[in-house]
C-alpha cells in the first residue's frame, strides 16, 4: 500500500485557523486574563504642542483601586530606538527625536502619553486619569508639511531645523534635467497623498509581566513582530539582557503596518509590571485613544514634473516629495518615504531618466510609519496619475500611453534608474520579472474597455457621469537582501533574512515553528500546505506555530508583504534538511548507499527494489527513538533553516475602475472593480483572492472616503470611527479579478507576495476613474479623497457656479 | 459602585452576575461570563464586532446596558454553533474563505443571523444593507457577501428537504 498524501501545494484549502474564529475561541490580546491582572489607563496630551511644568498626581494616586501612578519622570528606559533611517550613498543626516515611554518635558502632539495610572480594574484606571492635574504650557502648532518647513514656523526640535528631518534623494539630476530640456511635452501637477489611520479591526495592547522571582520580563502584545521587539526593548530601551523578555503575540486581529513598531506602551506596560511587585499590567487602548498612540500612514505632498515626447514616450520623471512624520519619529518611518517610494517611483515603465527628492518634517501630528503599501502606494499614485496627465495632455487614449511605455517582457532582470534599488558597494536589487501588456490586455478586455463611449453615454442618459481609470502597478515584495541592507543602511539596519524549524515527532506529527508572524494571512495554513508537499506528510499531521519568542527561531515578524518569499523560502530549506536526513537515515534502515535512496512523497525507496522503502513517519519514529543510528549521525529528526533571499519580488498587473458621479449630489459610486494581478505562482489562491479583496477595499477606501483631518491647532478632526470613514459593505461592490501568472524566479516556489498589492494599485485606479469621469468639464486633476462635498463643489467650479472646491490645483 | 444583580438566558443557559449599573452588555460577557467570541473594535457603536443576538434581534452590545438585557435570550458566537456542529453561516465564512483575521466575524455572522431570520433569500445588495453596521478591514466583504449568500442558500435547501434522522 502506499502512503500518498493529496499534494495540496497551490489548491484552495480551506484554512486551518477558522474554527476557532468562526466559534469565538480565538485569543486575542484583550481576551486574555492572568490572575492577579491589574489594568493601566493613560493620560494623553490635549495639545498638539505644549511644555509640561508639572504634574500632580497626588489625587489620583488616592482614588478606589488604584495601585500605582507614574510619570515619565520615574521611567528611566532610553527613548525608543528609531531602526531605518533614510540611508543613501551619501550618508543622510536623520535629525532623531523619537517618543519616550511617556512625554518628560513636553509633547509633540494631541494624544502622547504623559502619565499612567494602574488600578485594579479598567474602568478605575480610566476614572483616576481625570484626577492628575498637568499644568501645561500651550505652544503654537504646525500640522502641514508645507507650513513646517516655511520661515517662522513653530519649531519642534532644536535639533531639526526648520522642522526638517531629513533631505534625501535618489537618481541621476542631470540626466533627469537634461530630459527636461529637450522634452516636447512637460506636464506638472501637484499632488496631495493624504493622512490615513490603519485602523485594524482590534486594537493594540500589551500585557506586561514581571516576574522577580526570575528577574525576567514576558510581554503579550498584539505585533506583527515580537522578535524585533524583544531586541529593540532590550538592547535599546529598557537595557535589560535580551534573554530576560519574552514576546509573545496571540492571534493579532488586524494590523496593515501598525503593528509593526516598538511603541511607548509596551516599556510602560513592563516597567509598571515591575515597579508594582510583579502583577501584571495590562493596557488595551481605546478606537479614539489609538488614533494618537499607534501610527497614522501616508501624508505626502508631491510636485512632480514628466517630460515626454509628443507620442507619449516619458523620457524624464521629476518628483519632489515633503514627507509628513508627526511630533516624533516611529519605528522606521523615515524608511518608507525614502527606500520604498523613490527607489520605485519608474514603476513598470521604461523611463530613462528619473530623480526624486523627498523631506523628512515633523509637525505637530500622531507620528506616520509604514500602511499596508508603505510608500509603494504613494509611488503608484504618482506615476499612475503622471501616465494620466501624460496621456491628457496628448489626447491620448491612458490605456495606449502606458502600453508604449511598458518595459518590454525581455529587460528583466532590470535595473531601473531611479537607482531602484540600487546601493553604494555594488550590491544591486534588480525587478525580477514582468509581463505587463498581457496582464492590461486581460484586464481591459474584461472591462470592455473597447466600448466605452457607448457606456459613457449611456451614463449620462441616465444623468451620470461614467469614468473609468487604470493603474498599472508594480509592487516590491519581500524587502531586502541582507547585503543589500547592509550596503545601504536601509532596512532595520540589520539582516532581513527568514527562519524555520520542522521537527518529525515519534509519531510522524509535525510541528514547524516560523519567525514571521499572521496577523489574518493563514500563514498556519499556506506553511502546512508547503511542509505537506515537501514531506509527503498529510496537512492534518502538521502543526504551524509562531508568535512566542520561546519556542521559535528568531525572525523579522511579517510586514511588507516578505512572507512568502522570505519566509517560505526558510520553510523549504529546512524541510530540504529534513529530507536529506531522512534520506540518510533511510539508508542505513534499508542497508543501502544513500545515493540509491529515491523519495517520493512520504517514501524513501531503494533504485530498483520498491519493496525496499521505509515511509518518513516510521525513519521518524527510529531515528527519534535512536536505539540504532550509524555513527556521526545525531537522534531526532529535527532541522532549522534560515534563508536570505536574493533579491525582492515585483507582482504587478492592471486594475480598472468604474465610477459614476451624479452631477447634481457630486457622490461618487464605485460601480465595477476589474483586477488582473501577476502574483506568479500560488500556494493557496483562495488566500491571495482574498488579500487582493482586503487590500483593494483599503485603497478605495483612501480614494473616497478615509481621511485624517487635523484643524490648525493640532486637534484631529477625524477623531474616532463615527468621524473616519471606513469602507462599508454597501458602499463597494463584489470584484472582478483573474490572473496572468509570471513565476518569480528569485524562489523556488515562483511565488511573489500579495498582502499590499491590492491597496498599491486600487487608490490610483479610483483616483484616475473620478478625473475621467469630470474631465469633460475641464477638471484636469482633483485630490482624494473624492467626498461628494469635494466633487459637487468641483462641478460647481468648473461650470461657473458658486461652490467651491477645496481640492488640488486644476 | 454599588452592584446590581442581574439574571438572563445566555445562549441557552440561565446565568446570572452581578454588574454596576454603568456596565455594557458586552462587558458582561466578555468579563462576568467570560464569552470572548464577542469583540470590542471601537468606542462609538461604528463597528459591529460587538454583535450579538438578544431575543432573536441583532443588537451591538456595547450600546445597550447589561441591566437592560435582564430577563432576556442572548445568543453570542459561541452559542450558535460549535466545531463539530456549526451553524451554516459558521460554515459557509469558512468555506468561502469570509474570515482573514477574525475580529469581526463573530459580529459579522451574528448580523446575518439576524438577516436570515426574516430574510432567507437575500439578494446582495439587501446582504451588503444587513452588514453595513458591521466593519471588515480584511476582506473587502467580497467573500463575506457570498459566504452570507452561500449560508442562505444552504438554509432553504435545509428548510425545504425532509429530515433525514431525527
Ligand atoms: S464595539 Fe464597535 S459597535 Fe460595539
Ligand atoms: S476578518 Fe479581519 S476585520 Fe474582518
Amino acid at each position: 500500500m502506499t502512503t500518498m498524501t493529496t499534494d495540496v501545494l497551490g489548491a484552495p484549502v480551506r484554512r486551518v485557523e477558522d474554527p476557532r474564529f468562526i466559534t469565538g475561541h480565538g485569543r486575542y490580546l484583550d481576551d486574555i486574563k492572568l490572575p492577579a491582572m491589574t489594568h493601566m489607563a493613560i493620560l494623553r496630551s490635549p495639545y498638539a504642542h505644549a511644555k509640561i511644568r508639572s504634574i500632580d498626581t497626588s489625587a489620583a494616586k488616592a482614588a478606589p483601586g488604584v495601585v500605582a501612578v507614574f510619570t515619565g519622570a520615574d521611567i528611566a528606559y532610553n527613548p525608543l530606538p528609531m531602526a531605518w533611517p533614510a540611508g543613501g550613498a551619501s550618508g543622510i543626516q536623520n535629525n532623531v527625536n523619537t517618543p519616550r515611554a511617556l512625554a518628560t518635558d513636553d509633547v509633540k502632539w494631541t494624544g502622547e502619553g504623559v502619565a499612567a495610572v494602574v488600578a485594579e480594574t479598567a474602568a478605575q484606571a480610566q476614572d483616576a486619569l481625570e484626577l492628575i492635574d498637568v499644568d501645561w504650557e500651550p505652544l503654537p502648532a504646525v500640522t502641514d508639511a508645507e507650513k513646517a518647513i516655511a520661515d517662522g514656523a513653530p519649531q519642534l526640535h532644536e535639533n531639526a531645523p526648520n522642522n526638517r528631518v531629513f533631505d534625501w534623494q535618489v537618481g541621476d539630476k542631470e540626466a533627469t534635467d537634461a530630459a527636461f530640456a529637450n522634452a516636447a511635452v512637460t506636464v506638472h501637477q501637484r499632488l496631495v497623498n493624504h493622512r490615513l489611520i490603519p485602523n485594524p479591526m482590534e486594537v493594540r495592547g500589551d500585557i506586561g509581566w514581571y516576574n522577580p522571582g526570575t528577574d525576567e520580563y514576558t510581554i503579550w502584545m498584539s505585533s506583527q513582530t515580537p522578535h524585533i521587539q524583544r531586541l529593540l526593548l532590550a538592547a535599546f530601551v529598557m537595557g535589560v539582557p535580551e534573554q530576560k523578555i519574552r514576546c509573545i503575540s496571540p492571534d493579532v486581529g488586524g494590523a496593515f503596518g501598525s503593528k509593526i513598531f516598538c511603541y511607548a506602551d509596551m516599556a510602560l506596560v513592563l516597567h509598571a509590571s515591575k515597579a508594582i511587585g510583579g502583577r501584571p499590567v495590562k493596557w488595551v487602548e481605546e478606537r479614539r485613544e489609538s488614533y494618537g498612540s499607534t501610527i497614522h500612514g501616508r501624508d505626502h505632498i508631491t510636485y512632480v514634473d514628466v517630460a515626454a515626447t509628443k507620442d507619449g514616450m516619458v523620457k524624464g520623471l521629476r518628483v519632489k516629495t515633503l514627507a509628513n512624520l508627526g511630533g516624533r519619529l516611529s519605528t522606521i518611518g523615515p524608511g518608507i518615504p525614502t527606500t520604498l517610494y523613490g527607489r520605485i517611483l519608474s514603476g513598470p515603465y521604461k523611463i530613462p531618466a528619473v530623480h526624486c527628492e523627498v523631506t523628512g518634517v515633523y509637525t505637530n501630528t500622531t507620528f506616520v510609519d509604514a500602511y499596508r503599501g508603505a510608500g509603494r502606494p504613494e509611488a503608484t499614485y504618482v506615476v499612475e496619475r503622471a501616465m494620466d496627465l501624460v496621456a491628457d495632455e496628448l489626447g491620448i487614449d491612458p490605456a495606449e500611453v502606458r502600453r508604449r511605455n511598458f518595459l518590454p517582457p525581455d529587460s528583466f532582470p532590470y535595473d531601473n534608474p531611479s537607482g531602484l534599488l540600487t546601493a553604494v558597494n555594488g550590491s544591486k536589487l534588480y525587478i525580477d520579472s514582468g509581463n505587463y501588456e498581457p496582464a492590461m490586455d486581460k484586464a481591459l478586455a474584461m472591462a470592455g474597455y473597447a466600448d466605452i463611449a457607448a457606456k459613457k453615454a449611456e451614463a449620462k442618459s441616465r444623468g451620470k457621469l461614467l469614468g473609468v481609470g487604470l493603474s498599472t502597478y508594480i509592487e516590491v515584495c519581500g524587502v531586502a537582501p541582507s547585503k543589500w541592507i547592509g550596503a545601504v543602511g536601509e532596512g532595520w539596519g540589520a539582516a532581513m533574512w527568514e527562519s524555520s524549524n520542522i521537527k518529525v515527532h515519534l509519531t510522524g506529527k509535525v510541528v514547524v515553528t516560523m519567525g514571521t508572524q499572521p496577523q489574518g494571512q493563514g500563514h498556519e495554513t499556506t506553511y502546512a500546505q508547503i511542509i505537506s508537499h515537501e514531506l509527503g506528510i498529510p496537512m492534518e499531521d502538521i502543526v504551524v506555530q509562531h508568535s512566542d519568542t520561546q519556542g521559535t527561531p528568531f525572525g523579522y515578524g511579517s510586514y511588507g508583504s516578505r512572507t512568502s518569499n522570505v519566509g517560505t523560502g526558510a520553510a523549504l530549506k529546512a524541510a530540504a534538511k529534513i529530507r536529506e536526513k531522512a534520506r540518510r537515515y533511510a539508508a542505513h534502515m534499508l542497508e543501502a548507499n544513500v545515493e540509491d535512496i529515491e523519495v517520493e512523497g512520504a517514501e524513501y525507496r531503494v533504485k530498483g527494489s520498491p519493496d525496499k522503502k521505509k515511509t518518513i513517519q516510521e525513519i521518524a519514529f527510529a531515528l527519534d527513538l535512536a536505539f540504532d543510528t550509524p555513527e556521526g549521525m545525531e537522534p531526532y529528526l529535527d532541522e532549522t533553516a534560515y534563508h536570505d533571499t536574493p533579491n525582492c519580488t515585483f507582482p504587478f498587473g492592471t486594475h480598472v475602475a468604474f465610477v459614476e458621479i451624479d452631477q447634481e449630489t457630486g457622490n461618487v459610486e464605485l460601480v465595477r472593480y476589474v483586477a488582473v494581478d501577476d502574483v506568479g505562482k500560488k500556494i493557496n489562491p483562495m488566500i491571495v483572492d482574498g488579500q487582493l479583496h482586503g487590500g483593494i477595499a483599503q485603497g478605495i477606501g483612501q480614494a473616497l472616503w478615509e481621511e485624517a483631518v487635523y484643524g490648525d491647532d493640532g486637534q484631529l478632526l477625524s477623531g474616532s470611527l463615527l468621524d473616519y470613514a471606513l469602507p462599508r459593505a454597501e458602499w463597494l461592490p463584489s470584484f472582478e479579478l483573474d490572473e496572468t501568472v509570471t513565476p518569480s524566479p528569485v524562489n523556488p516556489l515562483g511565488v511573489k507576495g500579495v498582502g499590499e498589492a491590492g491597496c498599491i494599485a486600487s487608490t490610483a485606479a479610483v483616483a484616475n476613474a473620478v478625473i475621467d469621469a469630470l474631465s469633460p468639464l475641464g477638471i484636469r486633476h482633483l485630490d482624494m479623497p473624492f467626498t461628494a462635498q469635494k466633487v459637487w463643489g468641483a462641478i460647481q467650479a468648473a461650470s461657473g457656479g458658486s461652490g467651491s472646491a477645496k481640492g488640488g490645483e486644476a | 459602585m454599588a452592584e446590581l444583580h442581574i439574571a438572563l438566558e445566555v445562549n441557552g443557559e440561565q446565568r446570572e452576575a452581578d454588574v454596576e449599573p454603568r456596565t455594557l452588555l458586552v462587558s458582561m460577557l466578555r468579563e462576568d461570563l467570560e464569552l470572548t467570541g464577542t469583540h470590542v473594535g471601537c468606542d462609538t457603536s461604528q463597528c459591529g464586532a460587538c454583535t450579538v443576538l438578544v431575543d432573536g434581534h441583532a443588537v451591538k452590545s456595547c450600546t445597550m446596558l447589561a441591566v437592560q438585557a435582564e430577563h432576556t435570550a442572548v445568543t453570542t458566537i459561541e452559542g450558535l454553533g460549535q466545531p463539530g456542529s456549526l451553524h451554516p453561516l459558521q460554515q459557509a465564512f469558512w468555506d468561502k474563505h469570509g474570515l482573514q483575521c477574525g475580529f469581526c466575524t463573530p459580529g459579522m455572522i451574528m448580523a446575518a443571523a439576524d438577516l436570515m431570520a426574516h430574510n432567507p433569500e437575500p439578494t446582495d445588495t439587501e446582504i451588503r444593507h444587513a452588514i453595513a453596521g458591521n466593519i471588515c478591514r480584511c476582506t473587502g466583504y467580497h467573500n463575506i457577501v457570498a459566504a452570507v449568500r452561500e449560508a442562505a442558500s444552504v438554509m432553504r435547501e435545509g428548510a425545504a428537504a425532509p429530515a433525514t434522522n431525527a
